[in-house]
């Protein structure tokens, strides 16, 4: 089993974005924000297809999502602010107000079709 | 019926150049609009059966949602309103008064956001300046955990990238873009520097630009881990010390990773610094809407931009004690009020969690994971399509929103009002 | 309906000199004589009467002033306000928040308030400030000095369309006079410079401060505008700048100008040394020139914030004092700069600038050129206005004072000599009749029929800053307010602005110069009257 740790940067999107406004029930708003980005390479490491699912922990809670290939730094995974990213950001800010929106460790595991 | 230089209260650019066409009732196109605003103006029109007030997911009458929210806030020893970026100054300036009387807290989005940017200026100050000064002197452009193709569609060609100005007459000609992100986004194809960094190291590299501009000799060794050289940050230092007037927009890249006010204090120091031998501004890329109106509305009215607490009876201002997640999450809040925001979405596990366990009274002008879990929902009009107001761009610079559109629902600033009416009588002080 | 019997009445405008006679108000107005059934009549035997304070140049609303209260949590922490059942909350310091700083002028007895600088492109900012600034009757004035389209145009030789344009400004910022701060030197900052004389050009534009403030000034005349041009001269706190004050008095050539916290403008001495006082050589010129009116920006002691359209001001103080520092460039329009500040009693430049002001209290003439201002809260907070008042009214309280100071800086000034002091008539003026007058508010400042109703009565004390922080009544529009120091009722006042004429045809220049050099539709720029003016009056221009 491959070291399954990434780092998890989460942040805007465009289809995130728009769906904001199109409706968060819809599925370009469902699909935006449950998509897990990672590189190709890790996507191999993994075993990983365009579209499979994952399971992803982290200190705070998980989250099931599918998984696609982008333009990623090894050991980086790239999510849209939404639902899902919230199961697994935490709560503490350390006094600032705000969580560790970005750079959260995470682990991840394939989950069989 | 076409009506034009409407302003769009989506993202923080606050665009004042869409001309909108409304065909029977319903808005067909908005010209000018990027994605992200044509998609919000398009999204309005459609008829809507979605009742003005809800009472446990039922309608129900406004007069009785209001008492029944009224009475759940005044009733609470420690509530909490939360959200606000959605909507007019106008309506934000109901809401202090609101929070006020109950003595409870105020918070905006801007504490899990820019709030970090707020701190680094309470710290520091802030060498900043309007939009329009990009626009004309800029020859520096850079772009900080900030991803603008996707978060502020039109910064680029509007601001601070394409557009010519007084002292830039060839536009990107004229320009060095720089772009400083932990992964290659649609907007690093605009830059003529794209600087891939790793997450969680951008304190130690603004540090070390700081050293480099102040003249400072580093060793390579203590770069290793950063993603960048000491040759690439030697160069960056110089292109910032050589500019004629430097940009850094600041992204949520620096605010929301390890470091948070950290990150953004070492780079308000690094651009007061840079002032020594140049001209340097910084504008923080301000996000949803009108947030930075209720930071300018609570800032005029309690002196603090937000995470503000009243229950002594004044205003009180501490991060990571009156700021939402903080609040939610040690389940301090016993009632909050929701306005224009959709937080349970949108805030972490436990914050998110409080508000289910309490009661929360939601003001939205659509349905959502908010507004499904509130004890008292509205439904409200929005604020530049149904009713005017006035909105702040990111750099502080104040628009009025049109009315485009009439809709059958109040506006937000309305049921506030109500609200605050019907607590006073709840709370005589 | 009011009457006030008996009291001692100090009525400048109207030539009352501490006459015992009865004051009658009926719907918001002094009136000849007032049936006060179902009213109130207030015994004020033994007390002082006089007409609602009018601060003339403070910065109280607007972009800059909000940007000081955000970065300044520190100011406001240990002074705060609580709520009550008829007032909002708010925090105090030298940045008061809005409801905090109209309540606390009211506590004060004043009653007009005009914000010094506004860069018009937030003009709306400013009046959504003043919506929350309770009881005074406020207006502001719109920054013009470092404006682009004005400069081009003087620079073309194009007078009349400069003024055509800075009327349609006033009209569309609902502003009430032109001020110009460190005209061309704003500009110049926007590169990181700055204009040292008169005659330096403004680099791009082909203009001279010079120009920039003869061409304003004949505007504002031209206009018909109730106040003149209201000038923050250039080289604002550096050593030797009276010079360039002088240059600057001399430039208006007649003219009618308002050259405001003078104070900041009389400095002696090699620049990148210690100042010296040059009040005396400008007050002379002041004394011998009545086209020229003055405001005094007196610096006390103690921690403040300095914010200032100045922008390399701003800069030039963060440098001396190492303290945060925020700047903001307004895209072809002006700038701003704020830096947190302490003046200390034992310090040479501190005590000299202190001194300064008083001078120039002392030694003009004709106390109805000349107001009381602190230029809150650069100098100090509006708050001190009573202090200041003892200093002038108590030559004996006032020794006592200069014993605590730099003694050397001291006495290298004239102060130690000058033994005046103020009587309640001269305080009267320079606090209220006479800004009123220089303002051009003519049912300001004053208690003669038609006059609005703004009083404020004091007790008598010896101790003359006790009597002027707790006026016994204030009075606004014919309605009580405040009665043994506690405010009654939470009420707002009007917007003064003026709406000059100028010729439509301007409006295709402008509209082509905000397409080229703004980020915001020509047609979303003037502040829409409804909306934010809702409680306004139109100051009529005699042009």
């Amino acid at each position: 089993m491959p070291d399954g740790k990434l780092i998890l940067i989460t942040g805007r999107s465009t289809k995130q974005g728009t769906g904001i406004s199109t409706g968060k029930e819809l599925a370009e708003y469902q699909e935006a924000t449950t998509i897990l980005e990672l590189s190709r390479a890790d996507m191999a490491r993994f075993g990983l297809h365009e579209g499979d699912t994952v399971k992803l922990w982290s200190r705070f809670g998980e989250a099931t999502v599918k998984c696609r290939p982008e333009d990623l730094p090894d050991g980086m995974a790239f999510m849209a602010f939404g639902s899902t990213i919230n199961q697994l950001v935490g709560n503490e800010t350390y006094a600032s107000g705000m969580p560790d929106t970005k750079g959260l460790a995470i682990e991840l595991e394939k989950i069989p079709a | 019926m076409q009506v034009d230089n409407v302003v769009c209260a989506f993202c923080g650019c606050v665009c004042d150049d869409i001309s909108v066409t409304v065909e029977a009732g319903r808005i067909t196109q908005a010209k000018n609009a990027c994605v992200l605003g044509k998609a919000w103006f398009l999204s309005h029109g459609q008829p809507s059966d979605r009742p003005a007030a809800m009472i446990d997911g039922q309608p129900a009458d406004l007069d009785k949602a209001v008492d029944t929210a009224a009475r759940f806030l005044a009733q609470a020893r420690y509530p909490l309103i939360y959200g606000l970026s959605s909507t007019s100054c106008e309506a934000q300036r109901q809401a202090v008064a609101l929070a006020e009387v109950l003595g409870g807290c105020i918070d905006c989005c801007t504490s899990v956001c820019h709030g970090p940017s707020g701190m680094a200026l309470q710290g520091i100050g802030e060498p900043t300046c309007t939009l329009g000064e990009v626009k004309n002197r800029a020859d520096l452009v850079i772009y900080w955990g900030s991803n603008p193709a996707e978060s502020h569609p039109r910064h680029m060609a509007r601001y601070a990238v394409t557009t010519k100005g007084m002292f830039i007459p060839r536009g990107r000609k004229d320009r060095t873009v720089v772009l400083i992100d932990v992964r290659p986004t649609p907007s690093a194809r605009a830059a003529d520097l794209f600087f891939q960094v790793k997450p969680g190291k951008d304190f130690e590299l603004l540090w070390a630009l700081r050293a480099l501009v102040k003249g400072q000799v580093l060793d390579e060794v203590g770069l290793v881990g950063t993603g960048m050289t000491l040759a690439q940050l030697t160069d960056l230092a110089e292109r910032m010390k050589r500019c004629r007037f430097g940009v850094l927009f600041l992204g949520q890249g620096l605010t929301q990773s390890r470091g948070k006010h950290l990150n953004t204090s070492a780079a308000f120091l690094l651009v007061r610094d840079l002032n020594s031998v140049t001209k340097f501004a910084l504008v923080p890329m301000r996000g949803h809407g009108n947030v930075t109106g209720v930071d300018n509305v609570l800032g005029w009215q309690t002196g603090y931009p937000f995470g503000v607490n009243f229950s002594r009876g004044y205003p009180r201002f501490n991060p990571g004690e009156f700021t939402v997640v903080d609040v939610l999450s040690r389940g301090e809040a016993d009632a909050a009020l929701i306005v224009a925001s959709d937080p349970v979405a949108s805030l972490p596990g436990k914050a998110r969690q409080r508000l289910t366990e309490v009661p929360t009274i939601a003001l939205d002008t659509h349905e959502s994971e908010t507004t499904r879990i509130a004890r008292v929902a509205f439904t409200t009009s929005t604020a530049g399509i149904h009713v005017e107001g006035t909105v702040y761009r990111m750099d502080n610079v104040p628009l009025h929103l049109r009315k485009v559109l009439p809709s059958p629902y109040s506006s937000d600033e309305e049921v506030l009002g109500r609200l605050l009416a019907r607590v006073k009588e709840l709370k005589p002080c | 309906m009011l009457r006030i019997v008996n009291g001692e009445v100090y009525d400048p405008i109207n030539g009352i000199n501490g006459e015992v006679r009865d004051i009658c108000v009926q719907d918001g107005q002094i009136v000849a004589d007032v049936d006060v059934t179902g009213g109130r009549t207030i015994d004020a035997t033994g007390m002082v009467v006089m007409p609602g304070g009018v601060d003339m140049h403070c910065h109280i609303a607007g972009p800059k002033v909000n940007l000081a209260r955000k970065m300044r949590p520190e100011d406001h922490r240990n002074d705060v306000m609580p709520r009550t059942p008829i007032t909002r909350s708010g925090t105090g310091g030298s940045v008061p928040s809005t409801f905090t700083t109209g309540y606390r002028y009211a506590a004060m007895g004043y009653t007009t308030a005009f914000d010094a600088a506004v860069p018009p492109l937030a003009a709306r900012h400013a009046h959504e400030e003043f919506n929350d600034t309770p009881v005074v009757d406020k207006g502001f004035f719109v920054l013009m000095g470092n404006n682009e389209f004005i400069m081009q145009r003087i620079a073309a030789k194009q007078h009349e369309r400069a003024r055509d344009y800075a009327a349609w400004l006033l009209q569309a910022a609902k502003g009430y006079a032109i001020k110009l701060v460190n005209p061309g030197g704003v500009e110049l900052w926007k590169f990181g410079g700055n204009v040292h004389t008169l005659d330096d050009e403004v680099t791009g534009f082909g203009v001279t401060p010079r120009q920039i403030i003869q061409n304003l000034a004949d505007v504002s005349k031209e206009l018909g505008l109730p106040h003149p041009v209201h000038i923050h001269c250039n080289n604002l706190g550096i050593a030797g700048n009276w010079e360039t004050t002088l240059e600057t008095m001399k430039a208006l050539d007649g003219r009618r100008a308002h050259l405001t916290h003078i104070q900041f403008h009389s400095y002696g001495g090699k620049p990148g040394g210690l100042f010296v006082s040059k009040a005396a050589e400008l007050a002379e010129y002041v004394n011998a020139h009545s086209n020229l009116t003055v405001d005094v920006g007196q610096v006390m002691f103690g921690d403040t914030t300095s914010m200032t359209g100045d922008g390399p001001l701003g800069y030039l103080l963060y440098q001396v004092t190492g303290r945060k520092w925020a700047n903001v460039d307004v895209e072809t329009e002006e700038g701003c700069g704020i830096v947190p500040i302490e003046y200390k009693d034992k310090n040479h430049v501190h005590t000299t600038q202190w001194a300064i002001g008083l001078e120039w209290f002392l030694l003009i003439n004709d106390p109805w050129r000349i107001a009381l201002t602190t230029d809150h809260p650069n100098g100090a907070s509006f708050m001190s206005y009573p202090r200041i008042i003892r200093l002038l009214m108590d030559r004996e309280h006032r020794r006592e004072m200069m014993k605590q100071v730099h003694p050397k800086a001291l006495a290298k000034t004239h102060l130690p000599e000058l033994d005046r002091e103020y009587s309640l008539y001269e305080i009267a003026i320079i606090t209220r009749a006479g800004p009123a007058r220089l303002l051009g508010l003519k049912n300001k400042g004053h208690l003669g029929i038609g006059a609005d109703a703004d009083i404020t009565i004091y007790d008598k004390d010896d101790d003359k800053e006790k009597m002027f922080a707790c006026p016994r009544y204030v009075i606004k529009d014919g309605r009580i307010l405040v009665e043994d120091g506690h405010l009654r009722e939470d009420t707002y006042g009007r917007t003064f602005f003026v709406a000059p004429a100028y010729d439509p045809a301007i409006e295709a220049d402008i509209r082509e110069h905000f397409d080229k050099y703004y980020t915001i539709r020509f047609e979303n720029y003037p502040v829409q009257l409804e909306h934010y003016l809702p409680r306004h009056q139109v100051v009529a221009c005699s042009g």
